[in-house]
């Protein structure tokens, strides 16, 4: 089994390749299918406390505290702590509230965005599901997360969360469409929809410097628009404490809160990763075309660092967003969608279309 | 013409004062000065409350033992929710006279919400506050307080 933290490929088909030879072909898929599952379950839970944690800490250090720092060393063991006390807490029963729907909703939020992470090239090989239209996927599966946020709020019975959930449905449904502009002004630049390509065509120079003027664009429209659909402050009228307690999960309490929680950090999570992969070159080191030694000291820092580097780089801009931005009221967050962002993207494809028929990207 | 001027004029102003907002918590993440927190149980040796702060209530009492409380109860009727009795006595002086003395004045920290009005009506500015704040006890009666000393007197010529 040759293990290479370069290339992940092989690796991965020795493991298939051993599991056909062990079991019949339906069991040895549903053991993958198992291991898969069980990774990515492990991965989440991790990946979300973690989120957790380093939000605490950014935010304490914007406003000169020390922010957690009595659990573990720097407080590293909080939200661990903090996840057993809420996997304590009672479930508490919501009279005349749709019981049903209150109960599924929480796992159609996390479900979502489960099936989003699928699609996400970690590294080299490392890559759940490789779709020929991986993008669009994701696009479309993402947005399945405000079903459950208009479940919630639907079936609790309560005003706030009917709010919450209103408002979260407009504005999800409202900048949808320039995320997806957006990474249609850099599918026209990179001419496919798969994830593995869309990586491996930016081997030469990451699509935001191949891309220049348009790419930044769109990168800058994408980073505001995931922002609002993650529904992370300055967007997070869904839940906006001040008015509405909490919006669209006021009544979950315990664990079910807990996953509207996690499925907030982890969307946070997925659309960094799609800002990363699709303009930042995901997992593929920095490359010049040209300078050959340059590339090969690149080649040297493993994918899964560079992967990460600019995923925590973007969720720590999506966190400078969340605590320096004052949150806008729900006229001005549709003012800005559809009269400054969608306008900017329709000339903006066409402008990158114009770029890539003359040949003027790099 | 001039519309489209203004829409573009707006979007750069609005890109530029975000910009703004983002370099002074971007300044403050990576080098935030003064760390404004205090680690509490550690530094609980040299922590020392600023000066109005609003512990606990006394009477201060000087070297020989003496208040300046007059017991006039001024402090127990303004008092709004009934924290403070005052317990006077009446003494008889050698000249003949009268003379009303605290017996006890007695305060209830389980009851003062430190709104501070005794201390400011108090006509003889017999009261004051303390800047201690570690108030937890395991026995509520430990929270009613006999202000006055044992064996202390009012100063002279206070009335």
């Amino acid at each position: 089994m040759a293990f290479n933290i370069y290339d992940f490929t092989s690796f991965n088909q020795s493991i298939d390749q051993a599991l056909y030879e062990w079991l019949p072909p339906f069991w040895a898929l549903i053991v993958e299918m198992t291991i898969i599952g069980l990774v990515f379950l492990l991965a989440y839970a991790i990946v979300g406390l973690f989120l957790v944690y380093a939000e605490r800490k950014v935010c304490a250090f914007m406003q000169n505290r020390v922010g957690p720092n009595r659990v573990g060393p720097y407080g590293i063991f909080q939200t661990i702590a903090d996840f057993i006390k809420l996997l304590m807490k009672e479930l508490v029963y919501i009279k005349n509230s749709d019981k049903l729907l209150f109960n599924i909703a929480p796992f159609i939020v996390i479900i979502a965005s489960f099936m989003a992470i699928a699609a996400i090239p970690f590294a080299k090989g490392l890559h759940a599901i490789d779709f020929d239209i991986g993008i669009m996927y994701v696009v479309a599966v993402s947005s399945l997360g405000v079903v459950g946020v208009l479940l919630a709020g639907w079936s609790s019975n309560n005003k706030y969360s009917l709010i919450g959930a209103m408002r979260s449905g407009a504005q999800i449904i409202s900048y949808e469409l320039s995320v997806g502009l957006s990474l249609l002004t850099i599918i026209v630049l990179a001419g496919t929809m798969q994830f593995s390509q869309v990586v491996e065509m930016q081997s030469t120079g990451w699509f935001i410097f191949k891309g220049h003027i348009p790419a930044v664009i769109a990168f800058l429209i994408f980073l505001i628009a995931s922002t609002a659909e993650t529904n992370r402050g300055p967007f997070d009228l869904a839940e906006a404490e001040s008015e509405l307690t909490a919006g669209f999960h006021t009544e979950y309490s315990g664990i079910k809160f807990a996953f509207f929680f996690l499925a907030e950090y982890m969307n946070m999570f997925i659309v960094a990763s799609i800002a990363a992969t699709v303009f930042w070159g995901g997992w593929m080191p920095f490359h010049v075309s040209g300078w050959e030694g340059f590339n090969h000291v690149m080649d040297f820092i493993p994918p899964l660092v560079w992967y990460f580097g600019k995923t925590a780089f973007i969720i720590w801009l999506m966190m400078l967003f969340k605590w320096t931005f004052p949150r806008l009221r729900i006229d001005q967050l549709l003012n800005l969608e559809w009269k400054y962002l969608l306008p900017i993207n329709l000339v903006n494809i066409l402008f990158m279309a114009f770029i890539v028929l003359m040949g003027w990207h790099f | 013409m001039n519309s489209f001027y203004t829409y573009f004029a707006e979007i750069f102003r609005g890109l530029k004062s975000l910009l703004i907002g983002m370099s002074v918590t971007g300044r403050y993440f990576f080098s935030p000065g003064q760390i404004v927190t205090q680690q509490y149980p550690e530094n609980r040796k040299k922590l020392k409350m600023f000066d109005r702060f609003k512990g606990d209530l006394i009477m201060p009492h000087d070297q020989n033992n003496q208040h300046r409380c007059t017991g006039c109860g001024i402090c127990e009727t303004n008092c709004p929710n009934g924290s403070i009795e005052v317990i006077s006595d009446r003494i008889e002086l050698p000249d003949g006279k009268k003379k009303r003395i605290i017996d006890k004045h007695i305060y209830h920290l389980s009851m003062c919400t430190f709104c501070g009005l005794c201390v400011k009506t108090c006509p003889s500015n017999a009261l004051a506050w303390d800047q201690t704040f570690e108030h937890a006890v395991f026995d509520r009666s430990k929270l009613t307080k006999i202000l006055n000393k044992p064996g202390s007197s009012i100063i002279k010529d206070i009335e």
